[in-house]
């Protein structure tokens, strides 16, 4: 895929994780990059067991433990960026960055316990943060666009419309200026 | 059941090309396998034909391999309400690499204009 739009503007900076804050719930919730720890992982596991269906989205996160776990197997490791919202020892919400070509594509979950309650701005404002700091230079994602909380959340985060053509909206960010083929010749040598 | 099954190259077209195969030499099925134009397809038609003609043969059923040409969803369409057919068969969709499930653009206009029901093949 690689005829996919960015906006031609790079995004702010975000804030690298850890980073804390208090939800609008009063509960205190740490940001924290996954790095590979057994525990985390199983913590994971178990926010997403317990995940209402009615929120998968294109068929993630997938049912079943069994899927749950192949399904975590191929976006946690390598050269994957995942972070983790924490309330004490509970997963309360997992983002994660999941390279494809020369971009990321990029997907977010809140448990249902915890939404509407701020921590999916926190959380991929985590995300993009970590990305910064690993020198991630595009980000895409796709959403249903009866989803209207989360296209709003992307907006307001800088994601811009690539295409709108479909069931879904595909969305774009560029987060570091890089040699990019599709940038104008007349932009890049004043 | 008389079934078409369009096919436009994509890897999710050729999972519905053997699963349609497959059934119909069960099921006895009257089948017609549609190959169309897919511009997001890196295999040509004639290659995709090729291999429609392939599986049928290897199936031992009889079943029409036919080159249709022009907007592949609305194509499809008017062949299943001008001839009658029962079922539109389709590919699922692609799968990202994070795991989202894409429909393709020929599914999406099939599922909004048909008459007739609609498998798509995961």
């Amino acid at each position: 895929m690689s005829d996919r739009g960015y906006p031609d503007a790079v995004a702010d900076e975000f804030p690298p994780p850890p980073t804390t804050f208090t939800d609008r719930e009063d509960r205190v919730i740490e940001i924290r990059p996954y790095e590979g720890d057994e525990a985390d992982r199983e913590a994971l596991v178990e926010m997403y067991d317990a995940f209402d269906p009615a929120d998968r989205a294109q068929g993630i996160p997938p049912g079943g433990e069994k899927r749950i776990r192949e399904w975590l197997d191929a976006i946690l490791p390598g050269d994957c960026y995942n972070v983790i919202a924490w309330c004490d020892d509970e997963a309360a919400g997992h983002a994660t960055l999941v390279p494809d070509g020369d971009a990321y594509e990029l997907a977010i979950f809140v448990h249902q316990k915890y939404q509407r309650a701020g921590i999916g701005t926190h959380l991929i404002r985590g995300l993009l943060g970590h990305g910064q700091a690993n020198e991630v230079e595009k980000v895409w994602l796709t959403v249903e666009r009866w989803n209207r909380a989360a296209v709003s959340l992307y907006k307001k985060i800088g994601f811009e419309t690539s295409d709108a053509e479909s069931f879904e909206l595909e969305m774009g960010l560029r987060l570091h200026a890089g040699d990019d083929e599709d940038v104008d010749p007349d932009d890049a040598d004043e | 059941m008389k079934v078409l099954c369009g096919i436009g190259g994509s890897d999710d077209s050729f999972r519905a090309l053997d699963r349609t195969v497959e059934r119909a030499a069960v099921a006895n099925d009257d089948l017609t396998i549609a190959v169309v134009d897919n511009e997001d397809s890196s295999v040509s038609p004639d290659e995709v034909m090729e291999r429609a003609e392939t599986a049928v043969e290897e199936a031992e059923i009889d079943a029409e391999v036919r080159r249709v040409e022009g907007d592949p969803g609305s194509r499809l369409v008017e062949i299943a309400e001008t001839e009658a057919f029962e079922e539109i068969v389709l590919g699922g969709g692609h799968t990202s690499p994070m795991g989202k499930i894409t429909i393709g653009s020929i599914a999406e206009f099939v599922l909004l204009n048909a008459k007739t029901s609609v498998t798509l093949v995961r």
